[in-house]
């Protein structure tokens, strides 16, 4: 049989229509009057305050790392609120749909928005933060003045963001994919998702991915080759040690991704059968590819959040960290063996027990780091003088829970009881139990902690307190019954019920995810407050917590050079040893300091890029090869232009570091 | 008796707080507590295996909320030593303990996953002894958008989202799917496996209770998803025998390929089906994805593969195979199948059979009866001289 012709498309617009515009879909329309309106709004005050200037000079074209830090914490937080949207969305549905009610959301988008949720919530939410951190906190504690590329680091935020952005206009412009988040063939194929709902996933991700791997080898270099003098790898901050291996990760790692999609998209584009059902093609293939980039994935996001609890436990305890060493190799353990143990996300597909079991018993051999890695955060609680602040409040409900979610997750890698938990809502309630657990709570915990750092004053501790508490409730009430009613057998991503009976759990989580949104409403109240009253939540001296590491050393915000002398270090714990030792800041004889300029190459790449994934996703083929041709010329047309560096005239550094002596004498 | 250990915990979690949850609702939590031997053995090890890491999770929780309390920062009388951060006996407790956990836990899984592959038949279940030569019920299940089939090759009958079972007779699943990725479970009678497309997957279970289940897919394959649920009888064998009877002198008709490409067409909450008579090989058939009249089949095109691709005219072979890539979901119009192909070449039967090493053991209760000891070589799929076929 001849493949039949395929619909034809415009010259001009490709397959995009008026057609493609949801205006049957009143949740949409809403949505995108409030988007429209708060939109219009922003740009409305932004040129009423005549902010543009500044915003491009300082923030959009920057190679700042602390800068990019920031605007990569806020797009998480953007994408953050977009991903929680659409849990409240599912949860809603799922408590309603029972007993022959269809709920409020049909099945096309229903579908997409579970996607969505997932797609957002690890790619746009989890890795900008997660990027965020380590891109304003890495170089501030090895004592560099930027990371080793700091154009790449702007060129890697704005890749990110254009994915961000790319993914976020399919909510508007034709629809997202209905496929689960990791977007299994056949169904992800063009049989079976003949629309644009697969392409905006796959040019989302990819353009994302591109970000990401070269952020995560820039992070790798600077780790490497930026240290302070005498900080040898052994006298590193544990942060800085799990960023190394959450950052070897991402490079190992994200390549899988990108070819794996890369094939997929050659399967829809070009008329491939790599993981088409016939012609030789093997969906199986895909399964097992995008579970060796997502197995390590998950340990990407966890990592970082393992050295935030380390240190905040340290600082907060006033003590060492118990366990340096062993603390090190079972981070280097888990970068190890998390590549080891992907097939069982798939026990069910019908491996031999030899192999089924090989999996599951290196998946259970994680714990054993990740066990000891607790039992250090217990050693050094232990003969400690606790500080209950909010990052250290934070971290214990992070043990409280982890261990929870870990020990489900072990119960998973048993290949038997994976047969009667697989796809199950007890899944869910795992990967929710350690994402949010983990990773949200260190997140939690590191904002709280490193606030005062990036902005020169403290969060305010009352909201934080309500945000604290409503997501530590919030979490067990939305999640216990996801664990009860994986054990009776309900299955994932279903959009109807028939069982009555299940309807009151569905309740209680929706309830659960209600009590959360009032955490998230109070965390945005607390940053709002705490910028309110910043005059009196100041800090003058740099070191709010008594901390630990060399961050603490410098100015909070620090200067733009981070440090008029690089620092030399005798010590792990190099600003407590600094202290004990009673070291003196240098006030004078300071030289020129040579920095990288800003540029504007990156956002306008990303610019392009975004172009090309828009016209990729609706076949406009001469805008692909226009913005392509034109993110290339751009490139090379970059490699042109000599004015990359200045240098901070010794006269300015040696004013700025007045004004902070005078700051610290007024402080004491 | 180190053997009924696993059962011993497993009453203890059946009389614990846990156990009375499911009281709250009114429902069971019918993976702990199902109605076949197998879910009834993957239930137990998820008990044995909570209870195992409770050992270990419940001192840390504990010692975590202590430590915490005990040197808050105002309890002045409690001891600081700010630079203690080593002790090597405590390194060796905290990582030989998860490690002890850990050996046993890694030692139940291999047992565990070896005793509860399903693709091994089963020999014996605690109440009642089969026979060794015991013919286990053949059930071949297709998942279809969004729907299920299930072909009795036996009987001769065929269902649509019904599936009924005789009580304490081993039954042998042959799984497949028509279009997407399904998974094809039973809650009440044993764990899941994926349906695929051009691929067989084999479940074995056993019901050891009569009663209504129910089954549905387990993996998310479009729209009509959440409506891809069939009822399932476990019956005594006398009304087994009836229901067969009755399926048989059902109104609905035949199932042959002309039926089967009907059927095929998505559909949503499907009702319940009894086709009188079914096309023997109509399971091969959609396992080698070749339902429609004059499209070569998957084997088919392997063999000739194998044999160097027969050149130009395996071009044309290819050229008329063309299955999933444009027609999706319902292969629709059927008059555009082209019946030319080289089939001379060389026609294979198509293979399935149960992994070469899978005689039937006991799996009850973990003991380890069926495996292979110390010095004989572990006859596994991956080792045995004869492929596996198709799966």
């Amino acid at each position: 049989m001849t493949p039949p012709p395929l619909p034809p498309t415009d010259p001009v617009f490709g397959k995009l229509s008026l057609a493609a515009l949801p205006l049957h879909e009143p949740i949409l329309i809403f949505t995108f009057l409030g988007v429209a309106v708060g939109g219009l709004v922003v740009l409305g005050l932004i040129t009423r305050y005549r902010l543009w200037g500044y915003l491009w000079k300082d923030w959009f074209t920057t190679v700042d790392h602390k800068r990019i830090g920031i605007m990569y914490m806020i797009l998480g937080l953007i994408m953050f609120l977009r991903g929680f949207a659409d849990a409240i969305m599912m949860r809603l549905q799922q408590a309603m749909a029972f007993g022959g009610s269809e709920g409020y959301l049909p099945a096309h988008h229903y579908d997409q928005v579970f996607t969505a949720h997932g797609v957002i919530m690890i790619f746009f939410v989890a890795m900008p933060f997660i990027t965020g951190l380590m891109n304003y906190i890495v170089p501030l504690q090895i004592g560099a003045r930027d990371v080793s590329f700091p154009f790449l680091n702007n060129f890697s935020f704005w890749m990110t963001a254009a994915g961000a952005a790319l993914t976020m206009v399919s909510l508007f412009v034709g629809e997202y994919a209905q496929t689960g988040w990791l977007a299994y063939p056949p169904l992800s194929g063009i049989a079976y998702s003949p629309n644009v709902g697969v392409d905006y996933y796959i040019w989302g991700l990819q353009i994302a991915g591109v970000g990401t791997t070269l952020s995560g080898i820039n992070l790798i270099v600077t780790i490497l080759k930026l240290r302070a003098p005498g900080m040898g790898l052994m006298k590193m901050p544990v942060f800085t040690w799990t960023s190394l291996c959450s950052n070897i990760l991402i490079v190992a790692s994200f390549p899988i991704l990108t070819a794996t999609l890369a094939l997929l998209s050659l399967d829809r584009y070009a008329g491939t059968n790599f993981f088409t059902n016939d012609l030789g093609g093997s969906p199986m293939m895909y399964v097992n590819l995008i579970w060796i980039w997502g197995h390590p994935e998950v340990y990407i996001l966890i990592l970082p959040l393992f050295g935030v609890f380390s240190e905040v436990t340290s600082t907060f305890s006033g003590k060492k960290l118990f366990g340096y060493t062993s603390m090190v190799y079972a981070t280097v353990c888990i970068t190890i063996l998390s590549y080891l143990v992907w097939l069982h996300h798939f026990f069910t597909m019908g491996s031999g027990a030899s192999v089924n079991s090989f999996f599951g018993i290196t998946t259970m051999v994680i714990s054993i780091p990740t066990g000891a890695k607790l039992f250090n955060w217990l050693f050094t609680m232990y003969r400690g003088r606790i500080r209950f602040e909010l990052p250290m409040m934070w971290t214990i409900a992070f043990m409280l829970t982890f261990v929870v979610g870990g020990m489900t997750g072990v119960l998973l890698a048993v290949p038997p009881a994976d047969f009667v938990l697989h796809n199950s809502l007890f899944l869910i309630a795992h990967f929710h139990n350690v994402i949010i657990g983990g990773v949200l709570f260190g997140l939690f915990a590191a904002i709280n902690y490193w606030w005062p750092k990036a902005f020169g004053f403290k969060l305010n501790v009352f909201w934080g307190k309500v945000s604290f508490w409503c997501w530590v409730v919030g979490f067990w009430l939305a999640f216990m019954p996801l664990y009860i009613l994986g054990l009776m057998g309900v299955t994932r991503r279903m959009r109807v019920f028939d069982d009555p009976g299940l309807q009151i759990w569905f309740v209680i989580a929706a309830i659960g995810a209600g009590v959360i949104a009032c955490g998230i409403a109070a965390m945005l109240i607390q940053f709002g407050v705490s910028i309110w009253k910043r005059k009196e939540l100041a800090d003058d001296s740099g070191d709010p917590w008594h901390g630990r590491t060399l961050e603490w050393a410098t100015s909070s915000p620090p200067p733009d050079y981070n440090f008029a002398f690089t620092p030399v270090i005798h010590n792990l714990d190099a600003w407590h040893d600094m202290k004990t030792r009673g070291h003196e800041r240098p006030v004078g004889g300071f030289r020129d300091i040579h920095m990288p300029s800003n540029t504007g190459t990156g956002i306008i790449l990303a610019g392009f890029c975004l172009a090309m994934g828009f016209a990729l996703v609706w076949h406009i083929w001469w805008l692909v090869i226009a913005s392509f041709a034109a993110t290339i010329a751009y490139a090379i047309f970059h490699t042109f232009n000599y004015k990359r560096d200045f240098d901070i005239p010794a006269a300015t550094v040696a004013a700025v570091e007045e004004a902070r002596t005078r700051q610290l004498a007024a402080g004491a | 008796m180190p053997s009924n250990l696993p059962r011993f915990f497993a009453r203890i979690l059946r009389f614990s707080p846990l156990a009375a949850l499911p009281l709250l609702s009114g429902c069971g939590l019918v993976v702990i507590d199902p109605a076949g031997d197998i879910a009834r053995q993957q239930g137990n090890l998820i008990v044995i295996s909570t209870v195992l890491m409770l050992l270990i999770i419940v001192p840390v929780m504990a010692l975590t909320i202590f430590f915490a309390w005990r040197y808050r920062a105002n309890n002045k009388e409690a001891t600081y030593k700010p630079d203690w951060d080593h002790s090597t006996q405590l390194e060796l407790v905290i990582w030989s303990a998860p490690l002890l956990i850990i050996i046993c836990l890694g030692a139940l899984t291999w047992v565990a996953t070896h005793l509860l592959d399903p693709y091994r038949p089963l020999a014996t279940t605690p109440e009642q002894v089969v026979a060794a030569d015991a013919k286990p019920l053949d059930v071949n299940v297709v998942a279809l958008d969004w729907k299920w089939l299930f072909i009795y090759p036996e009987q001769g009958v065929a269902t649509v989202n019904e599936l009924a079972l005789p009580v304490n007779r081993p039954v042998r699943f042959r799984i497949s799917a028509s279009s997407v990725m399904n998974s094809f479970y039973i809650p009440a009678l044993a764990g899941q496996i994926y349906a695929m497309p051009g691929m067989e997957t084999k479940l074995h279970g056993i019901f050891d209770k009569t009663g209504e289940y129910e089954g549905f897919s387990a993996n998310y394959s479009g729209a009509g998803f959440s409506h891809m649920r069939f009822a399932v009888k476990s019956l005594p064998a006398a009304d087994f025998d009836k229901w067969v009877a009755d399926a048989k002198a059902s109104t609905d008709g035949g199932l042959d390929r002309a039926t089967y490409l009907k059927l095929e067409v998505p559909s949503e909450k499907e009702p319940v089906r009894h086709f009188a008579t079914v096309d023997p090989q109509l399971f091969d058939a959609v396992v080698n994805m070749c339902v429609e009249p004059g499209k070569m089949c998957m084997h088919d095109m392997m063999a000739i593969d194998a044999r160097g691709g027969a050149g130009i005219a395996g071009i044309q072979n290819v050229r008329s195979v063309a299955y999933d890539k444009f027609a999706a979901r319902g292969t629709g119009n059927l008059a555009g199948w082209s019946v030319r192909y080289v089939a001379a070449l060389c026609s294979q039967q198509m293979k399935s059979a149960d992994r070469p090493d899978a005689r039937p053991v006991n799996p009850a209760p973990l003991k380890g009866e069926g495996l292979s000891r110390p010095g004989e070589a572990e006859r596994t799929a991956l080792n045995a001289s004869t492929p596996r076929p198709m799966s």
